[in-house]
């Protein structure tokens, strides 16, 4: 039977954490995730994970980094400002291709802001937002169902893949409650028991190998513009299989809303509307922020029949410049947005997009 | 081997044929050997992961045939820790510079000792910045010249040296902190059975371990390696001095 709940999307993504097979997690609370830290906390002695409150966003990355190069399936969570914390090391752990699952339950900012939710730092999550050239899969829920499934995929992407794994939420997506369907729980095994998924891992050297080394380090020019080669390959293919994303009443549509995580739910909700009213809506919602499903885009934007592209977003726009990039001035781009902790309403979309008509 | 010959000494097989990157007497080669010798001793180079941190010590992982890891500027013990918990039956130790570990790094140093992570610190204390050009370090002497304390180290301007070995001893999670050197042979040996102790400790898993290093930098200090061990003897030990700061086997 299906193991159905009714759970606080923190709450949901730290119990699909645990059927994952998560060995440890570090972390520091910081509002409004820090259900996350306290569920695990609840939960530990029904469990073998390492559970670790850091003495801050920086120890905790790098003990994620610690963790990961020992081969431990690792994950923290922070929110908006603990995550800028924690880029330096999410920079260093992009580059020494550790897997690992990162959680941030985007708030308003910038600065300390406000812990109501928002979807600002997509800039962050998808540019960058460490140093160097490297990228993040970054995924974005729009349910507490999905908080549960992204996770699961989340740890294994990572896996596959050797890079961390992003899950960009906002802070309404983890506080509201929902039902939700829970995976089987995965057979836990101890970190050692993946030395041979994980032969690059440093779990003490074994006599049939050289020293196993994990470092971000590349001192000669030559050496670290390879490594960009080998990093740079390896995001392509990420490119060429991993996009994910969710379409909804897109075959006649001549209006195409995008919008990913909270934002596309009221987008959903807008299409609805519209189409009762006759305007011939649809919905495009990456739910891969990187990959960004630029194929689909890039065909809506030949298509004869879309007049223009709308993208809502809990910013001031950050997503549409990636919409824009791949539409490229064939159809215009236009935007509407609420920053704050503000959560735009059906109606004002609806009102944007009929200025547009 | 030649008729009549015997040897007497050899270099650790642990430590790696390859070329150190260290300036000409400067002391991290020999706690280098003398670790890896420890690692080679004990029978446990498959048990035992390092980190190393950013600093003059960053290609450690060069030097030893281990597992390692190299951590980001002062986070070494942060990495440690993580390592040491999902693997609680290795030996884990992370090997730090002044700036590292009691700079950029005091806060991931402290939280990892009060929590008494069972791992060993290896602290390389010499006072200097030596890999970005030998600027004032955390603990920089008291009128001592650096680069940028060019008329002296200024304690009323910049703080006071900090005594690391001291303060760390203060925290119930450390069960043991010594400060050493390898400024003469005698002290190198000591040095050596200090840490044939810190392993048992961790093997026992009493707490952490915390072993700074009286130690020296030639090119910082802009002397010889002779007279930098002078130099350690009559103005480091003084303000830093030698000795079991805590030791939670001795029953008093």
């Amino acid at each position: 039977m299906a193991d159905v709940k009714f759970m606080k999307g923190n709450e949901a993504l730290a119990e699909a954490a645990i059927r994952a097979g998560m060995h440890a997690y570090f972390g520091y609370p910081i509002t409004p995730q820090s259900e996350v830290i306290e569920y695990l906390a609840r939960e530990e002695p029904k469990h073998k994970y390492v559970l670790l409150q850091a003495e801050s966003e920086v120890a905790s990355i790098n003990m994620v980094y610690g963790a990961a190069g020992a081969g431990a399936r690792v994950m923290t969570s922070t929110s908006s400002p603990g995550y800028s914390l924690m880029q330096e090391g999410v920079s260093y752990i992009a580059c020494a291709e550790l897997p690992c699952v990162l959680y941030n339950a985007q708030r308003g900012g910038p600065g300390l802001g406000t812990i109501q939710a928002s979807q600002a730092d997509y800039f962050q999550a998808v540019k960058g937002g460490g140093h160097g050239d490297y990228r993040l899969i970054v995924l974005a829920p729009n349910s507490v169902q999905e908080m549960v499934d992204h996770t699961v995929l989340a740890f294994d992407l990572a896996d596959k893949y050797c890079n961390p794994a992003l899950i960009l939420a906002d802070g309404a997506t983890g506080q509201m409650m929902e039902k939700v369907t829970l995976p089987d729980p995965k057979e836990w095994r101890p970190t050692e028991d993946s030395r041979s998924e994980k032969p690059w891992a440093t779990m003490g050297k074994t006599d049939d190998r050289e020293r196993n080394i994990i470092s971000s380090l590349y001192i000669e020019s030559n050496d670290m513009e390879q490594k960009n080669h080998k990093l740079q390959a390896k995001y392509a293919e990420i490119e060429a299989n991993e996009v994910r994303y969710e379409e909804y009443k897109l075959n006649d549509a001549e209006i195409v809303i995008t919008a990913f995580g909270l934002s596309s739910r009221i987008a959903k909700k807008v299409v609805d509307i519209a189409r009762e009213q006759g305007i011939k809506m649809g919905l495009l919602r990456p739910i891969t922020l990187w990959p960004f499903p630029k194929d689909r885009f890039d065909k809506l934007a030949a298509d004869p029949k879309v007049k223009f592209f709308i993208s809502l977003e809990m910013s001031v726009g950050q997503m549409i410049e990636d919409v824009k990039l791949v539409v490229s001035g064939r159809k215009p781009v236009h935007f509407y947005g609420r920053t704050g902790g503000i959560i735009p309403t059906s109606e004002e979309v609806l009102n944007e997009v009929k200025k547009h008509i | 081997m030649k008729e009549g010959y015997k040897v007497i000494y050899k270099k650790p097989s642990l430590l790696l044929d390859k070329r150190m990157h260290y300036c000409p007497g400067c002391m991290h080669s020999t706690v280098h050997k003398l670790l890896m010798e420890v690692v080679e001793e004990l029978g446990i180079q498959n048990e035992t992961i390092g980190v190393c941190p950013v600093g003059c010590s960053v290609f450690a992982y060069d030097y030893m045939n281990i597992d390692m890891q190299e951590a980001a500027h002062g986070r070494a013990a942060a990495i440690a820790t993580a390592i040491k918990r999902v693997l609680p039956s290795k030996y884990v130790f992370s090997y730090q510079g002044d700036g590292d570990l009691a700079a950029i790094g005091t806060a991931e140093t402290l939280h990892a000792c009060n929590r008494g992570e069972k791992f060993l610190f290896i602290f390389i204390n010499n006072g200097i910045y030596g890999m970005t050009g030998g600027q004032m370090a955390p603990t920089t002497l008291e009128g001592q010249v650096t680069a940028t304390t060019p008329y002296g180290r200024d304690v009323t301007k910049v703080g006071w040296p900090l005594k690391m070995a001291e303060m760390v001893s203060t925290l119930p999670g450390v069960a043991y902190a010594e400060r050493l050197s390898c400024w003469t042979p005698a002290s190198a040996r000591k040095a050596k059975q200090s840490l044939l102790k810190a392993f048992e400790i961790q093997k026992q898993g009493l707490g952490t371990v915390f072993l700074e290093f009286a130690s020296n930098c030639p090119s910082g200090w802009k002397c010889s390696p002779v007279k930098s061990l002078e130099w350690i003897k009559d103005q480091m030990l003084p303000y830093y001095p030698l000795g079991v700061y805590k030791d939670v086997t001795k029953k008093d």
